[in-house]
């Protein structure tokens, strides 16, 4: 098959959908691969290094819709586009079926299988082929470099001959992937990391990036994440919450990344016109989700705009397409995923697997019909854990209370045994003579010390305890030392029987244990 | 020739050594001169012994402490760190069966000499106060001296221990047989119970436990009627008959319980021993089977304490019963190739690999070992988890990685390491699956519920090397396998490591 990328026709869309390094990896999978000329020109790659990788260079995107089988691509085809796609040929790129319905109904009038690279389902197995994730990471990492650029001072604390410097404090509204990325990246730098999520749970990862985890005073019985990892939309009295608390921090922040998105949905308002007001001249806000209206409403997107008090509030939506370069290295990697899933022989034969979770999902269009939306996953996704019930703390007085119990009843059990013992111990003296008692004495003592001794072993050591309790085992070789002078043959010679075995015992008992003591080595 | 003043002496010098060598093995580096005092203390009470009094026929002694010298030099020399477990065994059947020859020598003894004593009247004697006294001419050791000197309640008493020595030393000689036999695959390891007449329609009350039960019980009968004086031929009886309820006990027993068994023989050698010292009327056979005893019974109990089952269950063999349907296991095993693990480890920095007795069987340590290296080469944390009853034989893994050259202060118990497992990049299950089986936590209706597992799936990325796609010992499905942070590393555990070591760079 022939996979061909055409050069973006969105304007400002420096992404290309194919590298050289991906186009070697398909050519792996048996597929032959085309490109627009100029096509990777934006994003840092050559029409002679695609050559140098084996793949053909196509004059324009006409002759490549021609050519292909599979058109990659970066953004949902123009208008323009459309009518280049044919009969039987598949298209990947991101569609957003949801949003574009009529786009994706002219393409599948073409005939054309679409695969939305947006719509791959989040699984553990689909990971290598989530774009969204790969973009949104740049783009949360994008966003802090922006705010840093827009941002007047350091973001990590200094002390300099010149005066001390304190650090910039940064809030990222919204985990996901850009939110952890952006966190990552602002702690890095060193600024002081706050961040937030309706998804109480996932606090952990927050503060595994090294950012504080904002907590609302707030209980709520729906629980955040029971939607497959994204988001869902929150009760009022939580919302409320949530501003009440945003609205308080506000005056501390000196840069809010706010990547808030609920899919399907407008990005719902959370850092309103007064909380902007009271933000300190200087302050930076990214808005990530300006695509959608943005968290902020005096978001203008595709745009950086300056508020009457000083505020930069940045609407760009092309972060991923500022960093190209490793945006198209991304992205090109998971479409080259997918297509390791539509070849699974590597034979450069597409077998498009509609009972595959993966690629059904991510189907918008095949064989003429509309696919969208995909029946649920099968396997259920990354969903947070029900939590477990927290073993409560006990008090002081808890814990002395449980202390002396236990006390009482460990000097309870002591004492019945003792008392069993010994009990044991005076009936055995009713009736044995003084003689049997002062070995029976010995023999007690000795389990005594054997037991305190053998506590003591180190766990590593049990298997040269057993070889050398083996060897001292063979001093049943005295009995027989003793037995072997008598005047019966049978006894000599079964007590010549058991100095000889005793003996393999004590020789090989010591001599293995030695070995084996000697290889434990210090690193 | 020492007096026995000077033998005391030496017997109470080897008693203190044997504690130590035993105490000593509270560390590495106190354990390497712990084995010494050991060696010492063994050929002061062997030397005191033979050059005590009333020991008689030295060339034959000299003979077979030569021979079998050898012999344990030889096989001590040779013996592969993996065959330990058999070793062992085989080792306390000699204990075992020396302490029957032992116990029945003391009999027959004791027979002659009470033939003596009637005969010795009016003979020419040593005047020692006693109603008989030795005869002159009568060459006794220093056995048949202690015999001569003891009355009716010291002989019954007597005949009482050297019963409870001869069966536990067949029980032990037979048991290990067994063991040795199961450990070194000679026998099928899996766990057999005798049932009369067949296993279709076996009758319950002769068959399996019962069968062990009649046996004891026939036992305790032939030494009732032997301290009353029935002779040796009811100590013959009792040795063979010991040594079935030996041989049916082990049989019964599955292969991964056999950390508990070698314990348990171990322990029974130093019953069987001590058992002997009350015999023969000795204080060190007596100290030191005692030592062994209690050594062998707290072994058995921590390992039983790892699988979270009582001992009984464990020498009675199989699981306890269910209480309800196993939990159903979602998702599916995921295969990696050499190229994905040695990717994800050479990103790892922290690195904790979990071995098992399929580690063991592959003779997989060297690769182990040799990954570690590399891996520790390049400024990772690797270390390693050991489940109290990985392996056959308890702290075997840790003889076998020692063997492999991997130092012994980055192999650690599980207690010391289970907290680590959530800060751990990678985690490495090489031939375990028990012991890192989740359902013993999360499933109340698991046959291993309650069992302390190595919480491996809590690291970020697990790779199971296994063989194939089986279920452990107990037969039970292990939802690691399943889990999204899990990939199977199929194939044999050295030679997928031998794949690998040339990919980590």
């Amino acid at each position: 098959m022939k996979i061909g990328a055409p050069k973006e026709t969105y304007e400002g869309e420096a992404r290309v959908a194919m590298t050289p390094a991906s186009a070697k990896d398909l050519q792996k999978l048996g597929h032959e691969c085309l490109i627009e000329a100029g096509a990777g020109q934006k994003a840092g790659f050559t029409d002679d290094a695609y050559r140098a990788a084996g793949v053909t260079v196509v004059g324009d995107a006409a002759a490549l819709y021609a050519q292909a089988d599979i058109v990659a691509k970066v953004r949902q085809p123009s208008d323009a586009e459309v009518p280049l796609l044919r009969q039987g040929q598949t298209l990947i790129s991101f569609f957003y079926p949801g949003q574009n319905a009529d786009l994706l109904a002219a393409a599948n009038a073409q005939g054309t299988t679409v695969i939305a690279m947006d719509m791959v389902p989040r699984i553990s197995r689909a990971q290598k082929m989530d774009a969204l994730s790969s973009m949104a990471n740049i783009a949360g990492y994008r966003a802090v470099i922006e705010a840093g650029n827009n941002f007047g001072r350091f973001f990590t604390g200094q002390v300099t001959a010149a005066g001390k410097v304190p650090p910039a404090k940064v809030l990222v509204i919204g985990a996901g992937v850009a939110g952890l990325a952006a966190i990552g990246t602002a702690t890095s730098l060193g600024a002081i990391t706050y961040a937030f999520d309706v998804r109480a749970e996932v606090a952990e990862q927050v503060e595994s990036m090294g950012a504080q985890f904002v907590f609302l005073d707030f209980e709520e019985k729906q629980d955040g994440s029971s939607t497959g990892g994204y988001a869902a939309v929150s009760s009022p009295e939580f919302a409320a919450a949530q501003l009440a608390k945003f609205r308080e921090i506000a005056p501390d922040m000196d840069i809010v990344i706010t990547t808030a998105l609920i899919p399907g949905r407008d990005a719902p308002e959370l850092w309103t016109a007064d909380m902007v007001a009271a933000m300190k001249p200087g302050s930076v806000i990214i808005d990530l989700a300006a695509e959608r209206g943005g968290n902020c409403k005096l978001t203008v997107k595709d745009e950086k705009i300056v508020t009457d008090n000083g505020v930069t509030i940045v609407g760009y939506t092309d972060f991923p397409s500022l960093m190209a370069t490793q945006a198209s290295l991304l992205y090109s990697t998971n479409v080259r995923h997918m297509v390791a899933d539509l070849t699974p022989a590597k034979d450069g034969v597409v077998a498009h697997n509609m009972d595959d979770d993966v690629i059904r999902g991510a189907t918008a269009s095949h064989a003429g019909e509309v696919t969208f939306p995909p029946p649920k996953p099968k396997i259920a996704a990354i969903a947070a854990a029900p939590k477990r019930e927290q073993p409560k703390a006990l008090t002081a007085e808890e814990k002395r209370a449980a202390e002396i119990t236990s006390f009482k009843a460990q000097t309870k059990s002591q004492v019945t045994l003792l008392v069993a013992g010994g009990v044991l111990l005076a009936l055995v003296g009713a009736y044995a003579p003084a003689s049997f008692m002062s070995h029976f004495i010995v023999f007690v003592l000795a389990c005594f010390i054997g037991f305190q001794v053998i506590w003591g072993v180190a766990h590593s050591l049990h298997t040269p305890l057993m070889a050398i309790t083996n060897a001292i085992s063979g001093i049943v070789i005295l009995g027989a030392l003793l037995q072997i002078g008598a005047d019966s043959w049978l006894v000599v010679l079964l007590s010549f029987i058991g100095v000889l075995i005793a003996s393999i015992n004590i020789v090989g008992g010591f001599l293995v244990t030695r070995r084996m003591l000697a290889m434990f080595q210090k690193s | 020739m020492f007096s026995i003043g000077i033998t005391s002496a030496a017997y109470i010098c080897s008693a203190v050594l044997f504690i130590l060598a035993l105490g000593g093995l509270n560390n590495q580096e106190s354990a390497k001169r712990a084995v010494w005092y050991g060696m010492v203390g063994m050929g002061l009470a062997v030397a005191a012994t033979v050059f005590g009094p009333g020991v008689y026929n030295i060339f034959l002694i000299l003979i077979a402490i030569a021979a079998g010298g050898f012999a344990g030099y030889y096989v001590a020399g040779k013996v592969q760190m993996t065959e330990m477990p058999q070793l062992v065994a085989a080792l306390h059947s000699f204990v075992g069966l020396a302490a029957v020859f032992i116990g029945l020598n003391a009999d027959i003894m004791l027979s002659s000499i009470q033939t003596m004593q009637a005969a010795a009247a009016g003979v020419p004697a040593i005047a020692d106060g006693h109603t008989i006294a030795i005869p002159l001419t009568a060459r006794l050791t220093g056995f048949g001296e202690q015999l001569w000197h003891k009355d009716a309640v010291e002989i019954a008493i007597l005949k009482v221990e050297v019963f409870l020595g001869i069966f536990i030393g067949a029980v032990t000689f037979t048991g290990s047989i067994v063991a040795f036999g199961k450990l070194a695959g000679r026998v099928d390891g899996k766990p057999k119970k005798l049932m009369l007449p067949n296993d279709e329609n076996a009758i319950p009350y002769i068959s399996g436990h019962y069968l062990n039960a009649a046996a004891l019980v026939v036992s305790l009968i032939l030494g009732i009627m032997f301290a009353q004086g029935a002779g040796i031929w009811t100590m013959v009886l009792v040795t063979l008959i010991a040594g079935f309820i030996g041989w049916h006990l082990i049989m019964g027993i599955g292969g991964a319980d056999m950390p508990v068994v070698v314990s348990m023989l171990n322990s029974y050698s130093g019953w069987a021993a001590a058992a002997i010292g009350f015999t023969l009327g000795n204080d060190l056979l007596i100290v030191t089977g005692a030592l062994v005893g209690s050594s062998g019974a707290i072994l058995s109990y921590i390992m039983c304490k790892a699988m979270n089952r009582s001992f009984v269950s464990v020498i009675l063999g199989g699981f306890g019963g269910t209480t309800g349907p196993a939990m159903e296991v979602e998702g599916e095993q995921i295969a990696i190739d050499a190229d994905g693990v040695a990717t994800a480890l050479n990103e790892a920095d922290t690195v904790i690999i979990i071995p098992g007795y399929g580690m063991a069987v592959a003779q997989a340590q060297q690769a182990v070992s040799q990954l570690v290296a590399k891996l520790r080469a390049q400024g990772k944390t690797v270390r390693f988890a050991i489940h109290p009853v990985a392996g056959r034989l308890p702290g075997h893994m840790n003889v076998l990685l020692a063997e492999a050259k991997v130092p012994y202060d980055i192999v650690l118990e599980m207690d010391e390491i289970n907290e680590d497992f959530p800060s751990t990049d990678v985690a490495i299950v090489i031939g375990s699956n028990d012991i890192v089986n989740p359902a013993a936590q999360d499933d109340p209706n698991s046959p291993i519920a309650g069992m302390p597992v190595l919480e491996v799936w809590k690291a970020k990325q697990v790779f199971v090397s296994k063989r194939g796609q089986g279920t452990g010992y107990s037969g039970i499905e292990n939802p690691l396998f399943y889990k999204d942070n899990t990939r199977m590393f199929y194939g044999d555990a050295k030679s997928s490591l031998e794949a690998l070591l040339p990919k980590i760079d």
